[in-house]
């Protein structure tokens, strides 16, 4: 069997593509981080799921003070946990937004309301990433 | 453009593609209900901060409820490994001959690590913990 090489061109779709890739292998990346980092600073001794869940996908302080531990705050609340849970809400809803998007279109196929849902999806996507952002940084 | 296909829902599940077939329609299944459940929980917990909303607040309880993390760690468990099969195997083609042998090993990785979920939050849940 012999092989050719493909030129693929830069489309929309060939970039949400590799893009669906590349956020999927960050997104267990920065889950491994977050659980082992989680651990690190003061899971080991009180943990339970939920809290372990809270701290690995959304280490805020707003968001963890539903736990029972009473010293949360303690290590999260600084510039580089910030930074990652902005990378995380990013792949996160981006992919995640993507793969709706994906998953519609391919069920309606060639369909009138295709550019309304994309303006729909589109427009989920923004505000939910800008309440993400929103949350991240003024709490 | 695509093809002009005429085949329903369930005239699709007929189609035996095996093991292969399953692990593409329950990825989808998970990702959307990754979205549904996910998506709902960040506005939810965005309202319940932000206004003390009482239907926001339900929806966090039964989010957080161990019954239904049961069910919401299997889908993202299962969504995150088998992404990983399929991001490494279009990363090195190569390895596309093994993809049922790939499957496998995601279920050999899949059940212990969801086992041990489960046990723990049925542990904890009957000791009363929540």
């Amino acid at each position: 069997m012999s092989s050719r090489t493909v030129q693929p061109g830069l489309s929309f779709e060939y970039l949400m593509w590799i893009f669906t890739r590349i956020s999927g292998l960050s997104l267990v990346l920065l889950s491994a981080i977050g659980v082992f980092s989680a651990f690190a600073l003061g899971a080991r001794t009180q943990v339970d799921l939920p809290t372990l869940m809270r701290w690995t996908f959304f280490p805020n302080p707003n968001h963890v003070i539903n736990s029972e531990i009473p010293d949360v705050t303690l290590g999260w609340a600084n510039a580089f946990w910030q930074v990652m849970q902005i990378l995380i809400v990013f792949f996160g809803v981006t992919h995640g937004f993507n793969g709706l998007r994906v998953v519609i279109e391919d069920f309606i196929g060639q369909s009138i309301a295709r550019p309304f849902i994309r303006g729909f999806i589109f427009l989920l996507w923004i505000f939910a990433l800008v309440i993400a952002i929103y949350v991240v940084i003024f709490s | 453009m695509g093809l002009n296909r005429r085949v329903g829902f369930f005239a699709g599940l007929k189609y035996r593609g095996g093991g292969p077939m399953w692990a593409w329609i329950l990825h989808r299944v998970t990702g959307i209900a990754m979205v549904l459940f996910v998506g709902t929980h960040v506005f939810a917990s965005f309202f319940m901060q932000q206004t003390g909303s009482d239907l926001a607040t339900n929806i966090n309880i039964v989010y957080e409820s161990w019954i239904f993390q049961i069910v919401v760690t299997f889908i993202v468990i299962f969504h995150g490994l088998n992404g990983m099969r399929i991001a490494i195997l279009d990363i090195w083609p190569k390895f596309q001959v093994f993809q049922r042998e790939a499957l496998w090993l995601q279920w050999f990785i899949f059940i212990p690590i969801y086992g041990l979920t489960v046990f723990i939050l049925i542990q904890r849940a009957i000791a009363g913990n929540y």
